[in-house]
């Protein structure tokens, strides 16, 4: 209740005194009662919920007026937000992640407080099998329609079929290159890894997630990208090392090196890619031609939801094609709703990084779920990263 | 009389409650529970499952570069702390003008009231391309990197702990006889003699305070070294951040929690046993 600079500062004596003198003759200013007693924030809380101040769309049911998100950076419209709030009355809180790892982490904590998280395709069995997740209800998602899904991308979300997730986009990860600094054009995951120890030296950086650098490093060799292998990780293994002196980063958060200039090499997911060569056209997105990851990101709503009218609510109402599209526009990845791609502007769609051709999708894997959880290759990681 | 002996200790045991249960409920029962996780097992899908083994502590080899990159950045980060900050306090303490001290001091302690993230932050556009290297490419002088570098490292820890080391030396500076100097110089010493005789010597323990509390915060650090090294060089720091929240191996990263709080006590038990050792006082109580 902090009104100005002065509140904290000890009271003058005139002051003081002019002040008791207002309280004993019962005379008291509005703001001053209403911040000492308390009774302003009380008022405003009573106003929404006895539905002085209305909800509209959602009056029927009780929404709260906050919830939490946990998502990935730079990935919705902020506006978005802003919009479900006028709607509906809910505050989105958004919480930020690094990977599904550290969502796991904290899901499997318990009590994370979120209504809605955006986990990616690998993880979702893994979330119904700790029980952390259950089947959505779908009578809660009239804007949802599976029919308009490509299936390609989405079946994942769907367990013995009962759907647990719906999806929110999907992508590819490949590598992002300054163009303008390493002018030598690059078509695969092997020309990655050699101008990194060469051309890029000291400008290369690869994500701190086993996932895709592991995965990357297979590829070099033409393993597949979910390999858990014993031989085929120690390749793996060898070359990661033998790149580890070269590297400007080992790192998730690319965009600011990249940005800056101080990078000009870096794996890359296609969404980071779009913004960055939307922002600066020198940096081209490359996707390996030996292959590497395909991926979907799905909304699902935990178990121990804290507010799940208003998880069902927000994830109705980013399934509606019009809030999706704009979705889509600010963060740059590719939809997987037919609905979405009909709103789409023609650039977008013609845009080979969102939408690449054919024959360089069909190389990708997306990753498993037990690649993900493998216990060797989180200590090939941490090898890496400790050399 | 005996009623009033169990109205005293009545009278401490409210006084202390509060404390002792947030010292309890905070302190206590976290570290039991990573102690218990310690001798757990990692469940398959990752976390904890109840078992008694030793195998998480046989696994700390596992880690041994992260223990020994640790066990070398926290004294030489510490160490660059201290070579900045010992001037600085002896400025305050002892030349500064009076109506000027309580600015100064102040000074130093504000940027501390900001998160260290923020700062960490606002040091990588300083050092990165678009901060000083772009103002270097100004005046002729191209392609120069700072960010990710080990000199980032380390001028970030300094500008991170630094009002935590300038603090206490102040503290004990300040509290130092002048008379001590005075008598000093009567006796013939030079300033340079009087400096290391008195003043260091009777300064130590507030270098010992300030040197193992930045210490023992840089046994933990992991942010600087991502944000400001590239995440190129790793600490138990960051080993813990991977076992909780990537591979989700809690039982060992407990294994290597523990072991990093047994260090930490050891660090303070010797810091203090050096400062009464040579100054024949204790440090500073600042913790």
């Amino acid at each position: 209740m902090s009104k100005s600079y002065r509140d904290g500062l000890p009271i003058s004596p005139e002051k003081f005194v002019d002040q008791l003198m207002r309280l004993k003759r019962g005379s008291i200013g509005r703001r001053d009662f209403l911040g000492l007693t308390g009774l302003g924030i009380a008022t405003a809380v009573m106003a929404r919920e006895l539905g002085i101040m209305p909800t509209p769309a959602f009056a029927a049911e009780s929404l709260g007026d906050r919830m939490s998100i946990a998502t990935w950076p730079n990935y919705h419209d902020p506006q978005t937000f802003e919009n479900f709030k006028k709607d509906t009355g809910v505050a989105v809180e958004v919480n930020v992640f690094g990977s599904n790892e550290e969502m796991l982490a904290k899901l499997q904590a318990g009590a994370s407080g979120w209504s809605l998280f955006v986990p990616t395709n690998y993880t979702i069995s893994t979330y119904k099998k700790l029980g952390i997740i259950e089947p959505l209800e779908m009578a809660k998602l009239p804007n949802f329609d599976g029919t308009q899904e490509d299936p390609r991308f989405t079946s994942e979300g769907t367990i013995d079929g009962a759907t647990y997730a719906v999806p929110k986009n999907w992508g590819t990860t490949g590598f992002a290159v300054n163009t303008k600094k390493l002018t030598k054009p690059m078509t695969s995951w092997k020309e990655f890894w050699d101008t990194a120890m060469a051309e890029g030296d000291s400008r290369t950086m690869v994500h701190d997630y086993q996932l895709t650098t592991i995965g990357n490093a297979l590829k070099y060799y033409g393993f597949s990208f979910n390999s858990l292998k014993q031989d085929e990780l120690a390749k793996a293994e060898e070359l990661l090392l033998k790149v580890k002196p070269h590297l400007f980063a080992v790192s998730s958060d690319y965009q600011p090196g990249m940005r800056a200039g101080d990078a000009w090499m870096t794996m890359c997911w296609t969404n980071d890619g779009a913004q960055l060569h939307r922002d600066i056209p020198d940096i081209a997105y490359v996707l390996g031609k030996e292959g590497g990851e395909i991926w979907t990101d799905f909304y699902a709503i935990p178990k121990d939801a804290p507010n799940k009218p208003a998880g069902y609510a927000l994830l109705n109402y980013l399934m509606n094609p019009q809030v999706a599209v704009k979705e889509h526009l600010a963060n740059g990845a590719p939809s997987t709703d037919a609905r979405v791609n009909k709103l789409l502007p023609k650039e977008v769609l013609d845009n080979p990084i969102l939408y690449p051709a054919a024959d360089l999708l069909t190389a990708l894997e997306f990753g498993a779920a037990a690649t993900l959880t493998d216990p060797g290759r989180a200590e090939l990681m941490a090898r890496f990263k400790s050399a | 009389m005996h009623g009033n002996i169990l109205r005293k200790n009545l009278v401490t045991a409210l006084l202390l409650g509060p404390a002792t249960v947030w010292l309890v409920v905070f302190l206590v029962l976290p570290f039991i529970a990573i102690a218990v996780f310690s001798v757990g097992e990692r469940a398959p899908e990752g976390g904890y499952q109840a078992a008694f083994t030793l195998a998480q502590y046989a696994n700390l080899p596992a880690r041994a570069t992260a223990f020994w990159n640790t066990m070398l950045l926290a004294p030489v980060g510490a160490l660059a702390c201290l070579l900045v900050a010992y001037p600085v306090a002896y400025y305050l303490a002892l030349r500064a003008p009076a109506r000027w001290r309580l600015i100064l001091l102040a000074l130093v302690v504000i940027p501390f009231w900001t998160s260290l993230l923020m700062r960490t932050y606002a040091w990588m556009y300083i050092l990165g391309g678009r901060g000083i290297p772009a103002l270097l490419a100004y005046v002729g002088i191209e392609d120069v990197r700072l960010i990710n570098t080990p000199g980032a490292v380390l001028l970030g820890i300094v500008y991170g702990y630094l009002p935590l080391m300038i603090l206490p030396i102040y503290v004990s500076l300040e509290r130092l006889d002048r008379r001590l100097l005075e008598a000093s110089a009567d006796l013939g010493a030079t300033p340079l003699s009087t400096f290391l005789g008195v003043t260091l010597k009777l300064s130590l323990p507030g270098v010992m305070t300030g040197f193992s509390l930045v210490m023992i915060l840089l046994l933990g650090e992991y942010l600087i070294p991502t944000l400001l090294g590239g995440g190129k060089v790793f600490f138990i720091g960051n080993a813990l951040v991977d076992l909780f929240l990537q591979s989700r191996n809690w039982p060992f990263g407990s294994a290597i929690a523990i072991t990093l709080v047994l260090v930490s006590v050891v660090v303070l038990i010797a810091a203090n046993r050096i400062s009464t050792r040579v100054s024949g006082a204790r440090q500073v109580d600042l913790i």
